[in-house]
């Protein structure tokens, strides 16, 4: 891997400080096995919860009789509908989605009871002996459809520059996206334990535990205070634990037993209960002057939201923002679609709507290259937007580093891999096994360049709380915030030792009552604004010790003037505690105006991925040699992790190119389980080099970015480029199936 | 019923439902390190060495593991040390969130007891069972790597 040199100097020396790569401080515990996620959690006299789940796309329920479950030695509670203590629907944006089914199902496997029993296979028996008498009703699920009939949730209408111009070289395509699962190993967990007063602790795996909060006790009809949420350790997230599945259940299975209850999903379930990255069906049609100048792009998105809202109006939002790529255009006319369906609800994935239009309008730049007769990278430069440029869709003055024309320059110019497969057959396309051989392997490369917001948009009031305290041993950092294996825990320490030069530095995850919101993980946020907030109440705490002290620099060991130690840190808290909360906030962003025209997002980040794949045409089968990138950084804080960051986001890219996909038919999920959903193994994965471009971000501390999404955005469209370029087929649709390669 | 297992080195005696699986048995005893990750044999986050071999816990059943020798990830580190590949687990950046740890490390056991100088391609084709979600398998396979030389040159 290599780096281009940073700006930014670092304030103070000190071991595991910025720019290095410490071991995570919760690594020792997970490599013992000791580490407790939220499916190890254990309380004493404990019950197990289960749910009962619609078996059809969309039902009238005629009956529930819980007697049958009831009548099973050791089954406590059956709870529906008509037992939820307060607010009946629950929801981020629009609370549009029944905590339990109201009288109608309108997605398969939405929870239409949960049950309460002595252990878990008790509670599974008595899910399934729960009677529900549905009757079968029309579903809607071609979104196409769901369009022509008015039920949407959101329609985007981005128009800028004058419809009236038009270019010499135009290219239409129409692409299409499938539906696509987060699969993080942990399935959904929790344990609700009631506190005998009315209140109730929950202990969940989230992404956002106060936004959790708010949604829970609302429907469990009681005072704030009264709910609690703690984040207990977290199996993977990239989405989806950004809304609410088992919470409320747990809760009102506790508070109706008063005993505690645990709930594990299974991977079917978890299937089910959570939202998925949105299926897309997009036309584009771009026009450019024979030079290459792209001038006109017309596009028109549909994002299927399936039956509740959850975040599809974000999601469509940012399809319709970052249609046309990180690109000048003089005219843009993007329409956006979020449709209502009785399919499963789609919501929050890594990439988050930027990673479907990518797809799109870099099919159309290779399109685009190839009727103008140029190379496609030079395409690309000839169009790349830079930093004060004006974002063609939103008319945005983009600030902070967009470093884009050196993003593609330095991925264009790292070396390529030998040709060819080499004389193992272990590494042809299909394996060993298959029948293909080296003659028949052809090699192709593809490029991709993709780009999205940092952080909540749309004037959002995004901020995230974060305690420091100084002790007499070191520094205690606490926050609210999800670590959701990325390595925020690191990098929270990391910032808060160079920021005040002391090493030990403790980091607690906290309560929704010990601290206010951290904001959700997600939209690549954390490291700015979690870690924006550890740096400013860092430097105050650091500021007040000296203030005391009379001056000097400080560290572990205490106030140093000249090399010696002149108040050791328990002298300067002698006189009182030194602790500081602070709420960080971005800079502040806009809402759109009707036709999508605001300063909408507060910051954003570039990456570009090159895809080398080898080929057998005729069996259709793929392999993905080698998959580079160049990724906009601005600061890397903790090089390994990064680094870690861009090799798991590539492979979930590869997954979305060549292998996964939730097939659905008639809303209906065919395909729940790890033997038919397939996920990329240690022999699908590609090779990954990388180049960190260091550009100091506006209000990323130390100059960082949020690093996670952009792996993701590109890659996909980066390995279907390299397969068209292999075959000379179009591919227009993400997963690519073995039956598209070979023609059938 | 009853099912009698060694389980790093301690003879415990665990109940046991008909339908139990030897996971179900391990997590039961407070071994929770036997991730369960799909049930099915998929994802190989269960992984733990029934009598030396790395087998998914949550396809065999319980009854039969009866009096076979079981190493979980909790019986990997002794005297308060790390076995070699948890030291390179973590070293390599190989752990995020951590769920496919205990069955990676179990998985890459087995295969360094038979093969203590593996080449890439060995590693690949004895870890193709396990999925990791987050950083994907370039760490895992320099940890592997790595601990295979920590193993060699006496290093734990």
């Amino acid at each position: 891997m290599t780096t281009t040199p940073t700006a930014v100097p670092t304030t103070t020396a000190v071991a595991g400080g910025i720019g290095t790569s410490p071991l995570r401080p919760d690594g020792i515990p997970k490599v013992r096995g000791e580490f407790a996620f939220s499916g190890d959690l254990h309380e004493e006299g404990m019950l197990w919860g289960a749910t009962v789940r619609s078996p059809h796309a969309r039902a009238r329920i005629l009956s529930i009789d819980p007697a049958p479950a009831l009548a099973i030695p050791g089954v406590h509670a059956v709870l529906t509908q008509d037992d939820v203590p307060g607010r009946k629907t629950c929801g981020q944006a629009v609370k549009d989605q029944p905590v339990l089914a109201d009288g109608e199902t309108r997605f398969w496997g939405e929870p239409v009871a949960v049950v309460a029993a002595d252990d878990a296979e008790t509670a599974a028996r008595a899910a399934a002996a729960v009677a529900v008498r549905y009757e079968p009703l029309d579903a809607l699920t071609d979104p196409g459809e769901a369009e022509r009939q008015g039920s949407v949730f959101r329609t985007m209408h981005v128009v800028n520059g004058d419809p009236d111009r038009r270019g010499e070289v135009v290219v239409e395509g129409y692409y299409e996206t499938g539906t696509i699962d987060q699969a993080m190993l942990g399935t959904e967990a929790g344990l609700a334990v009631p506190d005998g007063e009315g209140g109730v602790d929950l202990y969940v795996a989230t992404q956002w535990i106060h936004e959790d909060h708010e949604q829970l006790y609302a429907s469990l009809g009681v005072e704030p205070g009264a709910a609690r949420i703690h984040l207990s350790g977290i199996g993977g997230a990239f989405g989806a634990r950004e809304d609410l599945t088992l919470q409320i259940h747990l809760c009102m299975l506790a508070l109706h037993t008063g005993r505690p209850v645990k709930m594990v999903l299974d991977r079917a379930e978890s299937f089910a209960a959570h939202v998925h990255r949105h299926p897309s069906r997009m036309w584009y049609r771009h026009e450019a002057d024979p030079d290459g100048t792209l001038v006109r792009v017309e596009a028109k998105l549909i994002f299927d939201g399936g039956a509740y809202q959850t975040t599809s109006h974000a999601v469509i939002a940012n399809g319709a923002y970052f249609a046309m790529g990180p690109y000048h255009c003089e005219s843009v006319d993007v329409v956006g679609i979020a449709t209502r369906t009785n399919n499963p609800p789609n919501g929050a994935m890594r990439g988050f709507g930027a990673v479907q239009v990518c797809f799109a309008y870099e099919a159309q730049m290779d399109k685009l290259a190839a009727a103008l007769g140029m190379d496609p990278i030079d395409l690309r430069l000839r169009n790349a937007l830079d930093a004060g440029d004006r974002l063609p869709t939103t008319g945005q003055v983009i600030e902070g580093a967009f470093p884009v024309a050196e993003v593609i320059r330095s991925l264009a110019a790292m070396p390529l891999p030998d040709a060819g497969p080499g004389g193992d057959p272990r590494h042809l396309p299909g394996g060993a096994g298959l029948t293909t051989t080296a003659a028949d392997i052809r090699r192709g490369v593809g490029f991709a360049v993709g780009f999205k917001n940092i952080a909540f948009a749309e004037s959002f009031d995004d901020y995230a709380e974060a305690r420091v305290t100084l002790t007499p041993d070191g520094l205690l950092v606490e926050t609210a915030a999800a670590e959701v294996g990325q390595g925020m825990v690191t990098v929270l320490q990391q910032i808060a030792r160079t920021a005040t030069g002391i090493e030990q530095v403790e980091v607690a995850f906290v309560d929704t009552a010990a601290i206010g919101s951290a904001g959700s993980t997600s939209a690549s946020r954390q490291t700015q604004m979690t870690g924006g907030a550890v740096l400013e109440a860092a430097e105050a705490v650091r500021d007040e010790a000296l203030r005391r002290a009379g001056g000097g620099t400080l560290s572990g060991e205490g106030v140093l003037r000249d090399g010696v130690v002149v108040a050791t840190l328990a002298d300067v808290l002698a006189e009182g505690p030194i602790t500081e909360l602070v709420r960080f906030r971005h800079p502040p962003t806009t809402a759109p105006s009707e036709t999508g025209q605001g300063d909408l997002h507060a910051g954003f980040s570039v990456a570009a991925h090159r895809a080398v794949v080898d080929v057998d045409p005729d069996l259709g089968l793929v392999r993905v040699v080698q998959v580079d990138t160049a990724q906009d950084v601005g600061k890397a804080l903790h090089p390994a992790a990064l680094v870690g960051q861009l090799e798991g986001g590539i492979l979930q890219g590869v997954g979305m190119a060549v292998m996964e996909e939730l097939r659905i038919d008639d809303g209906v999920v065919r395909n729940a389980s790890f033997t038919d959903y397939l996920l990329p193994t240690i022999l699908d994965a590609p090779d990954v080099e990388a180049v960190l471009i260091e550009e100091p971000d506006h209000w990323g501390p130390f100059g960082a970015k949020g690093v996670g999404e952009p792996p993701t955005i590109s890659s996909t469209a980066a390995v279907v480029a390299a397969i068209r370029d292999a075959t000379g087929r179009d591919l227009t649709r993400a997963p690519v199936r073995p039956e598209d390669v070979a023609g059938v | 019923m009853k099912v009698t297992l060694t389980v790093n080195g301690i003879r415990r005696d665990a109940d046991a439902a008909p339908g139990d699986s030897l996971m179900d048995v391990l997590r039961g005893l407070g071994l929770t390190s036997v991730k369960n990750g799909c049930d099915n044999g998929d994802c190989g986050s269960c992984a733990v060495l029934v009598d030396g071999a790395a087998v998914n816990a949550c396809l065999v059943f319980a009854a039969r593991s009866e009096g076979k020798a079981i190493t979980t990830l909790e019986g990997m580190a002794t005297e308060g040390s790390l076995h070699a590949l948890q030291t390179a687990m973590l070293e390599s950046g190989a752990v995020q969130c951590g769920f496919c740890t205990p069955g990676i490390v179990m998985t890459a056991a087995e295969l360094l007891e038979k093969n203590p100088e593996p080449t890439d391609r060995e590693i690949d084709e004895a870890m193709a069972g396990n999925f990791c979600r987050c950083t994907g398998y370039t760490k895992p396979r320099d940890a592997i790597r790595s601990a295979a030389e920590m193993l060699r040159e006496g290093r734990r």
